[in-house]
């Protein structure tokens, strides 16, 4: 699995990028985690608010940073 | 996390929990100024009329105070505004010409949930999506400049009409700087990657199939990402306040920024450009600079400039803006808001 973190840098992306890899690991997924700060790159994914998460192309989540539990979720579902 | 995770599951706890929050709120706000008054004068002794007791009064109370209002109307607006998004006011705005567009934009800007350090790919989204930059900048503009956050506080603390000028100022203040820009021809000023930007991917809307609960955890976060974020400048803000309240003579600030000085409302923008604060933190000060009878028009136009020019917002925004755009921008804007001042001031009787 392919996780893209897209933010340039903010607060909230830094988190994003923690607690994706917190919840990576919890879940024991094998996936690389990538960080894209190319404001070109990240309008490329349709994404207007930071930070985002993509999960193998697909945005999943924009603009907020999501609960543990609602993160945890998505990644069961896209590990399928 | 531990709060939040114990929100109720059923609509009707929803229901319950959304009252009893507001009661508390509505409660605590009422109580603030008794329980400070029995703490500092019966409890410890204080004498009312001393003027250290009473700079102490006003900053426990006051902190107290803006806390309260801030947890209520920031979990209040939250919860209001997930139902926009920054993807569905694009799509409104696509195809929008100039004039309609820009009213639009504006109204929009207040409404959407947006956060300026999402200034630069919003630009790229809406300008790569075709609309006009005059009105993506109406956007922009009002987005921070009439923010709801001080809306709340400008109307809890001085009434609806000061609350109404705010944002009808804010608005028209948006509405020209876009259609100024949209007509100068800016386009030459913008980075030429944005117009190369292939707006690529699904678009997802962020808010869309919420369900109540979500808001609400929504609401919640928000209070307390917000409040960690500004609680230093809240402080420091409040101490001023009661800096000003206690112990700045009542003519002092007159003297210098009262409707004698014509300079005024020019000094208190200047000084507003750089400095980086959100509308919250500034509250206490415009309510203690209002007491020592600074006129309004000179204090919204203060804090308009704290708000809407920013330091940190330009260097974001130079990634996709060149400097001429930049200087323009700031001086259309800047502008607008010493006009806002002067007429204001000319308005308002004191």
């Amino acid at each position: 699995m392919i996780i893209k973190v897209l933010g340039p840098g903010c607060n909230n992306c830094k988190t994003l990028e923690r607690v994706t890899k917190e919840a990576v690991a919890e879940l024991g997924i094998s996936a690389t985690i990538e960080k894209v700060e190319d404001y070109g790159a990240i309008a490329g994914y349709g994404v207007m608010s930071t930070p985002a998460l993509v999960i193998d192309e697909v945005v999943v989540t924009s603009g907020r940073v999501p609960t543990p539990a609602h993160l945890r979720e998505l990644l069961t579902a896209a590990a399928k | 996390m531990n709060v939040i995770e114990k929100i109720p599951t059923s609509k009707r706890g929803h229901v319950t929990f959304l009252v009893a929050f507001g009661a508390a709120i509505v409660l605590a706000y009422r109580i603030n100024g008794w329980v400070w008054n029995h703490l500092l004068y019966n409890v410890f002794g204080m004498s009312p009329t001393s003027r250290l007791t009473e700079t102490i009064h006003f900053f426990f109370f006051d902190s107290v105070k803006i806390g309260l209002l801030l947890i209520g109307i920031i979990f209040t607006v939250t919860i209001l505004r997930s139902y926009m998004s920054v993807e569905r006011t694009r799509a409104l705005l696509g195809g929008k010409r100039q004039g309609v567009g820009n009213v639009m934009a504006a109204g929009l800007g207040v409404i959407t949930p947006f956060c300026s350090c999402s200034a630069v790919p919003a630009f790229i989204g809406f300008v790569a999506a075709g609309v006009p930059l005059g009105v993506t900048f109406s956007f922009l503009i009002a987005s921070p400049l009439v923010n709801e956050i001080a809306v709340g506080m400008l109307f809890t603390l001085f009434g609806w009409q000061i609350a109404a000028i705010y944002i009808g100022a804010g608005l028209l203040i948006a509405i020209i700087a876009g259609w100024i820009i949209g007509r100068v021809k800016a386009e030459r000023w913008v980075e030429p990657f944005v117009f190369e930007t292939k707006l690529g991917g699904q678009i997802i809307d962020t808010t869309g199939g919420l369900t109540l609960e979500q808001r609400i955890q929504m609401g919640l976060e928000e209070v307390g990402s917000i409040l960690k974020k500004i609680w230093p400048y809240l402080l420091v803000g409040i101490g001023l306040g009661a800096a000003i309240h206690g112990w700045a003579p009542a003519d002092f600030f007159l003297k210098y920024a009262g409707k004698g000085n014509i300079f005024g409302v020019l000094i208190a923008v200047l000084i507003g450009i750089p400095l980086y604060s959100n509308a919250a933190g500034i509250m206490p000060m415009i309510q203690a600079l209002h007491e020592k009878g600074l006129p309004m028009g000179t204090l919204l136009a203060f804090m308009m400039s704290v708000v809407a020019l920013s330091m940190p917002e330009m260097i974001l925004l130079r990634r996709v803006l060149k400097p001429q755009l930049l200087v323009v921008f700031v001086a259309v804007v800047g502008s607008g808001i010493l006009i806002v001042g002067y007429l204001f001031n000319a308005l308002i009787p004191n």
